[in-house]
Parts: C-alpha cells; structure tokens; sequence
C-alpha cells in the first residue's frame, strides 16, 4: 500500500530544479508525480517515481539532499465533492493531513492523489474501511 | 570650548613628563596589586625600577583580550573586587564575557574625558543631549552619562530603541546634541519620513557617534539629511569605555586623550611600533586607572596616528578612524559579533554542522543586517516544510538569544558555500564602510 516518495532540498537558484530534472531523466528515471513547496530561501520537491531507490543513489552521488519517505496514493472520484468525500472521512476520524498533491496521469477514469500523513497505518486502515482506493506499490509503477 | 585645556593643550615636552610620571607609579601600582602583571614582569625579567619614563613602555609586556578571559572574572584586577563601585561587562564570545570595573575615582576620570570629548565633539553647558546608547552593562549609555553630567549638560537618557518615541520627544524637548550609534542615526530617517518630520529641521546640531565602524559617505549623509555636524567617539570597555579620543569640529581625527590613555601604534605581527602616519594595530596603556589598570592593551583596532597639533590646539596625538581589525571579529551595530559564537550556536541545534558562511550587509538608510547561511545535511532535511522552517527559526532564536540582535538563517545546499584550500570562507563584508 505504502509508496516510497523522494524529496529533494533545492534552495532558490535559477536552474536547480533543471538540474535535478536533467539528473535523473539521464539516469532513466521517470517522474509520476510531483510537486514543490517553497519559503522565501527553499524549496522541497517531492515526488513519486518508477525507481526510487535509483532515483536516491543518483541524487546522492550528485551531493543533493534526499530522502525517502512513505506516502500512499489514493483514488479520487473526478467528479464535484470527489476529493472533500475522501477528506471528510479522514476528518471524521481525526486523521491529519500534512500535505497532497496529484498524479500527472490516471490509472482509469479517476483522478491519483498522493497524501503524506503523520500517521501513515492509522490513515490506510480507515481508508481501505471506508471503500476508498489505495494503490498499491505496483500500480504505481505501471502507470 | 576646551574642557580641561591646561591638560588638553599642554606642551609636549610637559606632556611626556607627566605621562613619565604615571607610567611609574603604574607600574608599581599593578606590579604590587595584581599577580597576573607581577608574574608577566618576573617572567620577562623587569621590575618597576626599570621604567622611567614613557619611552621605557616599549619594555612592558602587552596585554590582550585572552587574559582578560582567562583570568575571568577579577584576575586583572588591581583592586579588591567589593572596593569597586560598578561592574561594566561586555559581549563575550563562546567563553565568557569581558567584565570591567570602575572605582569611584576611575568613575570621575571617566566622567572627566567624556566631558572633553563632549566639550571636544562642540558641547556647551546648558545644551540638552539624548543619550540614545543603550543604558545597562554596555559602556555607551552610562558613560555619555556621567561626561554629560559633569559638563553640565540636560541629559534626556532615552537610551536604545523606541525610534519614534525618540523623535518625538526631540522634536518636543529640542535637544541640542545627539548620542548615539551612525547607523542609528541613519536609521532613525526613515522613521522621521513616516512621521513626516523634516529632518534637516531637527533640534539636533551636533551628534556624538560611536561604537561601530562608520565610513566618511555615512558621515556626510548623516551631515546633509539631519542638517548636523557628526563627530567620532571611540573607546572600549577593556580602557573605560566611550571617551578614550573624540573628534573635534575639525574632523580630522580623533583627538586621545593621551595624558590619562597613553597610545602605540604597533605592527601587529611583530609587535614593534610603526613610522608615525602609518597603520597599525592601536594599543592602549591606561595611565590612572585604578580598578583595572592595563598595561599595553592590544585593542585590534587597526588606525594611524598623528602627533601633529590640531588647529583647535589641542596637543594630543590623533588617531585616523579605524581601519580595520587585526581579527575576524566583525562589529553589527555596536554589537561584537564573533564567527565562533555562530560556530557554538550551530552545533548546538541538533543535527547542524557548522558549514555556515556570515553576511552582513547594509542597505542605504538601514540598520547592519546580519544573514547566516547554514548548509543543510541530511540529517536535517525533511520532506516537510514545517520541520526545516522550525530548524531555521530554532537557530535564529538561539543567535538572538547569544548575539542580542537578530540574524536571519537561511538554509542553502550542501556545499555551496566556496570552500578556499578546504577552508570555508566564514564571513562576507558587503557593507561598504
């Protein structure tokens, strides 16, 4: 269920995500999803990709901050109120959100969200509860 | 007006008999009063009888800024500490601070040359002054003090901060001379444009700055907007505090008040006295002082000296404004500023290492900004923004908390900060002075 997510620590330089980009396309690895949060002096891109545990040697090897950590990826019905639905019941169960982001592509006809929770277990078990869809490692890959 | 001018203006001849005359009972002074002083003399092999006039000073040792640290806190002291009657101490650096003291004689020489230095810097008695150095263990404020009251001055002790309070109440009491730092004073404009206060309308005609580095630009803006004559102070706690020279209206260097604070002016590798006009590092012997006499204290101030008499006609030797420093200290509005103090805050945030690089910058108009960049490891790095910014906000509290002024952290890549032979570079001076 658990997805290995990379983040990166870019500071505020014209050309650093390229360079990270350049990286690891060289290094054949494709993104799937991504997103990057800011402050006046940084940023941490944050992605899924098809190898991560490549996508950290690489990055290593090049002195860039990385690290791994579990994130999960859920279906979301592409619909109005599709994701408050999914939001809500992690709410009704007091589960906190650190942050999301989308998938570049789908799966089928629903849309792919990637969330980072505190507590990553507590977070599945209510999901898989209440009928939402949890990928798992390798559909990720596929996609 | 010349405060002292039988002293001030004395022939030189008769000038180098009385400081003859002081560095002998000095001398015998600290070497019958301080142990540290009596074992540096029995080391090298002097006695007091050995010294007999001013130009024998070149046999004393020096001292410097470790012995003060290391014989924390009274070691340098020639005098029992419960005799003293104040305690100044200064920043310190990882290790502990400089601590100071005053008998009440030494309180009267001091309030005796901050008297001429006013007097020096264009004070009349009955002019009122604001005292915006900060009042406390930093020498500024009480020693501007204590020379304003013996001249005879209104003092208006606002000390630091509350710019628009200050404002205000120079706009209300009409103080006629102003003290305080020159970035202060270059601060303080942009507070006067929100209050819409014409500063070349201000009371203020003559402003007595210090404790900081300042260049001959800022003078002439500070001059052109506050429409004031800006005069250098300098002085260091370790000699007495504000009042060691003083430019007259003249401005062409600091006049020291040698009679009491005798100057040398040093190769600081050496240790030997350069050509007179020539930069070195200042040392200081203080000739009077009774609490924590100094023999030969290197202040790592670099300036030059003139023996040349003033056209005010004062005789005392004047120094150039500072040139420089001998270490890597750097001075933040008034504020000593040491890159291993920023060394110990950073290992003691968890999981930093002291990569760090320090900026200090001035904006025009502004007050020193100090930025540290610290680079990050991996120990550190998080995916969550919260976390990193918390690191940020954790080390700048903790410098606050060690410097006194703020420093903005900035979190930068591994590596980025240029690296010369291995050796990081620690510190970037942008302001330009």
């Amino acid at each position: 269920m658990k997805i290995t997510q990379i983040s990166v620590f870019l500071e505020n330089k014209k050309g650093r995500l390229y360079d990270v980009c350049h990286l690891l396309g060289k290094n054949n690895i494709n993104i799937k999803a991504l997103t990057i949060a800011e402050s006046d002096d940084f940023g941490i891109l944050r992605m899924v990709v098809n190898d991560p545990d490549a996508a950290l040697k690489a990055l290593k090897d090049s002195d860039i901050v990385a690290k791994q950590t579990e994130i999960i990826a859920v279906e979301v019905d592409d619909r109005p109120g599709g994701l408050a639905g999914i939001l809500k019941v992690l709410e009704d169960n007091g589960i906190n959100v650190e942050y999301m982001y989308g998938f570049v592509e789908k799966q089928s006809d629903k849309a792919l969200m990637v969330f980072r929770f505190d507590n990553i277990d507590e977070a599945i078990k209510v999901l898989m509860k209440n009928n939402v869809k949890v990928l798992a490692k390798n559909d990720v890959v596929k996609l | 007006m010349i405060w002292e001018e039988k002293i001030e203006c004395m022939p030189l001849a008769d000038l180098k008999n009385l400081q003859s005359e002081r560095l002998k009972e000095l001398v015998s002074y600290v070497y019958k009063n301080n142990p540290v002083y009596k074992k540096k003399f029995d080391m090298t092999g002097i006695t007091p009888s050995d010294i007999r006039t001013i130009d024998d000073i070149s046999k004393l040792p020096f001292t410097v800024k470790d012995d003060m640290r290391d014989n924390y806190p009274f070691g340098m002291f020639s005098m029992p500490s419960e005799d003293l009657a104040e305690i100044h101490v200064s920043s310190g650096t990882t290790g502990n601070p400089t601590v100071v003291g005053y008998s009440k004689e030494d309180l009267k020489l001091w309030s005796t040359v901050m008297a001429r230095a006013l007097c020096c810097a264009g004070a009349l008695p009955k002019d009122k002054i604001q005292i915006a150095y900060g009042y406390g263990l930093f020498t500024g404020g009480l020693g501007m003090h204590y020379g304003a009251l013996e001249m005879g001055l209104t003092i208006i002790p606002t000390s630091s901060g509350q710019t628009k309070r200050q404002l205000k109440l120079m706009q209300d009491l009409r103080p006629r001379v102003l003290a305080c730092t020159p970035s202060y004073a270059l601060y303080m404009l942009e507070d006067a444009a929100e209050m819409k206060i014409d500063p070349a309308k201000s009371s203020w005609e003559i402003g007595i700055f210090g404790a900081e580095p300042w260049s001959d630009s800022m003078r002439n803006e500070i001059e052109d907007r506050w429409s004031m004559l800006a005069t250098d102070v300098y002085g260091l706690s370790e000699i007495i505090g504000p009042g060691v020279a003083q430019e007259c209206a003249h401005k062409n260097g600091l006049h020291v008040f040698s009679d009491v604070f005798y100057p040398e002016i040093i190769d600081p590798e050496t240790g030997k006295i350069v050509p007179e006009g020539t930069a070195g590092e200042l040392v200081i012997t203080t000739l009077t002082k009774k609490g924590i006499p100094l023999l030969r204290y290197r202040t790592r101030d670099i300036v030059s000296m003139t023996n040349k008499k003033c056209i005010c006609g004062r005789t005392s030797p004047r120094i150039s404004k500072i040139k420089g420093r001998t270490d890597d200290m750097i001075i933040v509005r008034g504020i000593n500023v040491f890159p291993s103090q920023i060394e110990h805050v950073l290992l003691s945030v968890e999981g930093v290492q002291p990569h760090y690089q320090i900026i200090v910058d001035r904006k025009a108009g502004r007050l020193d900004e100090i930025e540290i960049h610290v680079e990050v490891e991996e120990k550190i790095f998080s995916d969550e923004m919260k976390k990193l910014q918390d690191i940020e906000r954790r080390i700048q509290k903790e410098l606050e908390s060690i410097l006194s002024i703020f420093a903005k952290v900035k979190l930068v890549e591994p590596r980025s900060i240029p690296r010369s032979e291995g050796k990081a570079k620690r510190i970037v001076d942008k302001r330009s002075l």
